[in-house]
């Protein structure tokens, strides 16, 4: 009796222990998840934090700021001398990550199948597309810092807060139709250029707007008064003429009839209010200013963020590539298990990207 | 993984997902412009804050449908064990409450910025006669 009693005992807790062994002793995948996919899923948490952070800080910005630049003025040109065209070329840029997030999901659907060709075949188109987003990123990147100007510290694109009407070259009303404007609509600042240098990013042989032709006087002004742009890229007064100054804010500007014109040669056009019935309002005088300044460091360092993130991807992708071609993972005999992780990263970059094209080119 | 489906199946679902998501895009980028006054700008709809706010609403739902659509078919969330996908989502939900607090936040410092403007605008009014420099003369000093 007893040692059958005993005998009971014994297997049950060896059984009990044997249980306990298959529960924790690392047999079992936790959430039936390989380690490695559990690992890419848990960095991705971290990573939507990260991008999560810089974003809530871009709104809490815009939330804080009297004005912010409209993204259809901003973003509204294009290669091949598009321009007045909104959000057309980051449209694109938003298809070329969601082609590529599809080619994944197949490059993934043929490592179940073990099917190497295809899985090469697939990523490549991955690869690609991923490329050319770069490649996209890499223009519009060019355009705003060097045909637009803008810097992490400095944003040429600001905002009217009321209606109004600009000055023409003499300080007068200007009688232009295209002149008048209303507030929330924004305007690029242009720098002051030598004479026979384009400003560019316009498309040649059109007909020039009334800012453009007050630009290109504004520009003639400049020079004829004696102003040159020195080594540095600073405006100076070499012709020694008396111009007249005035200092905003530690800031010297010349000023003119039109408009006035900082150090660094931003020609920043004069106006009057129009929206008051009352006549002293009416002549209550404008400057176009700098937008905020937060908007430039925003933009270069979340959409540089997930553009590294987009690199990063590019280089793994590849290096995986390459080795599913050389039967690396093929030995493993697990599904392309590899394949799996990086697709899991490579969507969470098309993730990430749908937020940055909601707040910065949507909203 | 991927044994809840034929082969021929797994591929109908990655060109829907492609349309999907496509199509979702270009809605938004419609409600976008359409938002600002750039497709039927005549109405002037665009002027009235609860249509932009509406229309602020709709891009962020389609955004987060989107993201959900990514997350669940693409990274194949829907098809891990439930706990797994909580263990994922369920800390994001601390991010409405930052995006909550930080909105608040600058909100704040926005009134914050309109006092400091009122406050210094307001030497310019008594002293000058003329008005032309009264925007730009922002270094006056604070009334005493």
């Amino acid at each position: 009796m007893t040692e059958e009693k005993t005998a009971e005992l014994i297997e049950e807790q060896e059984g009990h222990e044997l249980h306990q062994e298959d529960e924790w002793s690392g047999a079992k995948e936790p959430f039936k998840a390989s380690y490695g996919k559990l690992m890419m899923w848990y960095f991705l948490v971290t990573d939507a934090f990260t991008f999560a952070g810089f974003l809530i800080a871009y709104g809490s910005l815009r939330f804080s700021s009297p004005t912010w630049p409209v993204p259809d003025f901003v973003f509204s040109t294009a290669p091949f001398g598009i321009h007045d065209m909104p959000l057309i070329f980051v449209t694109v840029m938003s298809f070329l990550l969601i082609i590529s997030s599809v080619t994944m999901v197949r490059a993934v659907q043929e490592g179940h199948r073990e099917n190497q060709r295809g899985v090469v075949f697939w990523m490549l188109l991955t690869i690609i597309g991923g490329a050319s987003f770069l490649g996209c990123q890499a223009w519009e990147w060019n355009n705003l810092i060097n045909t637009e100007k803008m810097t992490v510290s400095r944003n040429p694109f600001g905002t009217h807060t009321e209606d109004g009407v600009y000055l023409d070259l003499t300080g007068q009303i200007s009688g232009a139709d295209d002149d008048g404007f209303k507030a929330g609509q924004s305007y690029l600042l242009h720098q002051h250029h030598a004479p026979g240098e384009g400003h560019g990013g316009h498309g040649e042989g059109h007909e020039p707007s009334s800012e453009e032709v007050f630009l290109e006087g504004a520009n003639e002004t400049i020079f004829e008064s004696g102003l040159a742009i020195n080594d540095e890229g600073y405006l100076v007064n070499e012709g020694g003429q008396e111009l007249a100054t005035r200092e905003i804010a530690g800031e010297q500007y010349y000023d003119f009839p039109g408009f006035m014109v900082d150090e660094q040669g931003f020609i920043q056009r004069k106006f009057v209010f129009s929206d008051s019935e009352d006549e002293e309002d009416r002549q209550y005088l404008g400057v176009q200013e700098f937008g905020p300044k937060a908007f430039g460091a925003l933009f270069f360092w979340i959409t540089g963020f997930h553009g590294f993130h987009v690199f990063s991807g590019v280089l793994f992708l590849t290096i995986i590539m390459i080795n599913v071609a050389g039967g690396v993972y093929a030995a493993r005999q697990n599904g392309y298990e590899m394949v799996e992780k990086i697709g899991l990263y490579w969507h969470f970059v098309d993730l990430v990207w749908v937020f940055v094209f909601l707040v910065f080119y949507l909203l | 993984m991927g044994d809840h489906q034929t082969y021929e199946e797994q591929i109908k679902g990655v060109y829907f997902g492609l349309g999907l998501l496509a199509a979702v895009t270009l809605v938004e980028v419609a409600f976008s412009l359409f938002g600002k006054g750039h497709i039927l700008g005549s109405l002037g709809l665009y002027e009235y804050p609860a249509t932009v706010y509406a229309i602020g609403l709709i891009l962020i739902g389609l955004s987060l449908y989107k993201a959900y659509f990514i997350i669940y078919d693409f990274m194949h969330l829907r098809y891990e064990v439930k706990g797994m996908a909580m263990s994922i989502l369920l800390p994001t939900i601390l991010l409405v409450w930052a995006v909550i607090a930080f909105f608040q936040e600058g909100t704040a410092w926005k009134a914050n910025r309109e006092r400091v403007q009122e406050f210094n605008e307001r030497p310019a009014e008594s002293s000058q006669s003329e008005s032309t420099s009264e925007v730009l003369d922002l270094t006056a000093e604070p009334a005493e």
